[in-house]
């Protein structure tokens, strides 16, 4: 019985991909379309934090410290009396500043790296992945540390220093597509038809690789957004007063046993903003998957 | 085994040199060196100077690496400008805490991720499996610091069964020690089993599909033997890979985990290495750190071998 229901269930989604994907391409479920609308929404608050009727983020108002949720403050104040609501928006700019630009470098260099290493092999393959195991047998928040401690906390140094750092995993993400494309008839075929190495490289491969890379850049956003509430709880993100994610919860840490929801609720935004890319990932790596795609 | 074991040494060296050599680019080429640091703001250019020479910081970069590392590899990686002690005395002290956490969440880990697997594998597709799954999906998606943050609230404000913070050797008080380190082993328990009952869950699902599983079940056997004794072993390769990462990264000290519950682990000595520009204590940690993340993957894929004949013997 079990087995007659495994082999049933591994070939229905590759006919349902196929019947769906002549009309629309596959179904998606509620879910990736609630993560997708709370992205979306997030970007978009986060964006137009200026224009929205929020106070300042930044000014104190030390007769209403800690106070409940009103029509002043939608979400309270924190322990020095700023509007918990406008924090978190302008906190959301932080995380996602860094958590969409870091990645986005990471993924045009290591993308091409991967991409040449997987092409060329060789020599350049050897010293390409060397790097690359230099590089991660860092922890990640150790470089970043070190890196911002010296070079001073902004929000541009934490980007380049996360971009930098993310660079050896797109790397292997990339790397690893390119070997197993390179092996294939369309790319034989325009060797033989006399294609230079950047024609190959640009024209045939690039737009093969950059479906499981764009994958991974979702994840790779989650993390990074991760990453910055961290330096950012550890004193060594966003410089105060600024506010982020991370900072938030480091405040809201000290109040837990008053009031716990200070701490709360940025971790929950943050919670949910992980989980929504995580999820958005997760549906564009199954959509997107090669294996599915040759079984289809 | 050997020649496996020769290649893939002969691989790291260089890989270990390049740890070396960026930690020393690091510390070198960002700027405000030591001699800045020693002497503060208010320092004029010729006491700079003058110090600089005295560390010998005047000297090329390359030549200076030179010496750094003849040194390390004679196990000096000097000594803190601030304490005095020596780094290697310093990470020898805190080492033990790290250890310790790290084994603790490696275990509580385990434990759930281990019997939750074999579970689900055997009824894929059910609903107990789905829900696991999810949540296990979901729980990928807590940072640390969150999980510290709901646990801290629940077991020691809430309830107050455990400290919120501090910590208790183990020489001093066993139950104490115990105590103080349960809720930061659970933290980093609850980010760790995922991705383990994950990676068992899968290998599990297809080696039950293995045809000596149906013969071992054809043959009467029962069916917990058949699972924990004959499909464990054979579905463990890359949960012990995964397992292995973990305890590389967390070697170096959970950085996170170790700030917030205020256990002077590794992780702590390198933080308070960054806040004091201690420049000397943070080579050395990031060193050391660096090094066991590379000899700690070196070990896996030994055991790696030792469990999975193929690799011993093909080309690896």
């Amino acid at each position: 019985m079990a087995a007659v229901d495994a082999t049933g269930g591994q070939a229905l989604p590759a006919i349902v991909a196929a019947s769906t994907g002549a009309r629309r391409g596959p179904r998606l479920g509620i879910v990736f379309w609630i993560a997708l609308g709370w992205i979306v929404a997030l970007v978009a608050a986060a964006a137009f934090a200026d224009l929205l009727p929020f106070p300042s983020p930044t000014d104190m108002d030390m007769l209403e410290r800690r106070a409940a949720p009103s029509a002043e403050h939608w979400l309270g104040t924190d322990g020095l009396g700023r509007d918990v609501a406008a924090r978190l928006l302008f906190g959301a700019r932080a995380s996602l500043t860094v958590g969409l630009c870091a990645p986005l470098i990471s993924l045009v260099f290591g993308g091409a790296f991967g991409l040449l290493a997987g092409y060329f092999r060789g020599r350049l393959d050897t010293g390409i992945r060397g790097a690359a195991d230099v590089l991660l047998a860092f922890p990640p928040l150790v470089l970043a540390l070190a890196v911002t401690a010296f070079m001073g906390q902004s929000l541009l140094n934490m980007t380049l220093i996360l971009g930098f750092l993310g660079i050896p995993v797109f790397t292997r993400v990339a790397r690893s597509a390119t070997l197993a494309l390179a092996q294939r008839e369309f790319v034989t075929a325009a060797r033989a038809l006399g294609a230079t190495h950047t024609r190959i490289l640009v024209h045939e491969l690039l737009p093969n690789v950059a479906l499981p890379l764009a994958a991974f850049l979702l994840v790779a956003i989650a993390v990074n957004i991760v990453v910055e509430s961290a330096l950012s709880f550890l004193g060594l993100g966003v410089p105060p007063p600024q506010p982020s994610w991370g900072s938030m919860i480091g405040e809201g840490r000290e109040s837990l046993d008053s009031a716990a929801w200070l701490a709360f609720t940025p971790a929950g935004v943050m919670f949910a903003t992980v989980l929504a890319f995580n999820l958005v990932g997760d549906t564009v790596r199954a959509v997107t998957d090669p294996r599915r795609a040759a079984g289809s | 085994m050997i020649r496996l074991f020769a290649r893939r040494l002969l691989y790291l060296l260089p890989v270990l040199f390049g740890v070396a050599l960026l930690t020393f680019l690091i510390a070198s080429l960002l700027p405000g060196d030591l001699a800045t640091v020693l002497l503060g703001d208010q320092a004029t250019p010729e006491t700079l100077a003058a110090l600089r020479r005295d560390l010998g910081l005047d000297q090329p970069i390359p030549l200076r690496f030179a010496h750094w590392l003849a040194q390390v590899l004679q196990g000096d990686l000097g000594r803190s400008f601030r304490t005095g002690q020596t780094v290697v005395a310093a990470i020898a002290e805190r080492l033990p805490v790290s250890i310790e956490l790290m084994l603790l969440a490696q275990l509580g880990a385990l434990l759930v991720a281990v019997p939750l697997a074999i579970v689900c594998a055997v009824r894929e597709g059910g609903r107990f499996d789905r829900f696991v799954t999810g949540l296990a999906f979901a729980s990928l998606s807590v940072p640390s610091l969150l999980s510290a943050i709901v646990l801290i609230w629940l077991l020691a404000v809430r309830l107050s069964w455990l400290p919120a913070t501090g910590y208790v050797p183990l020489d001093e008080s066993a139950i104490g020690n115990l105590r103080c380190m349960a809720l930061p082993a659970l933290t980093l328990a609850m980010g760790e089993w995922p991705a383990l009952m994950r990676v068992l869950r899968s290998d599990m699902i297809s080696t039950l599909k293995e045809d000596y599983i149906a013969l071992a079940r054809a043959k009467g056997l029962k069916p917990a033997r058949v699972l924990l004794v004959h499909a464990l072993k054979p579905s463990s390769l890359t949960l012990v890979t995964v397992a292995g990462i973990n305890i590389a990264r967390l070697l170096g000290g959970a950085l996170i985990v170790e700030a917030i519950f205020a256990l002077p682990g590794v992780g702590r000595l390198l933080l308070g290495s960054v806040f004091n520009r201690d420049l000397v204590l943070l080579q050395g940690v990031v060193l050391f750190v660096g090094a066991a993340f590379v000899a700690v993957n070196l070990a896996v894929d030994m055991l790696y071998a030792v469990l999975d004949p193929r690799i011993r013997h093909g080309r690896g």
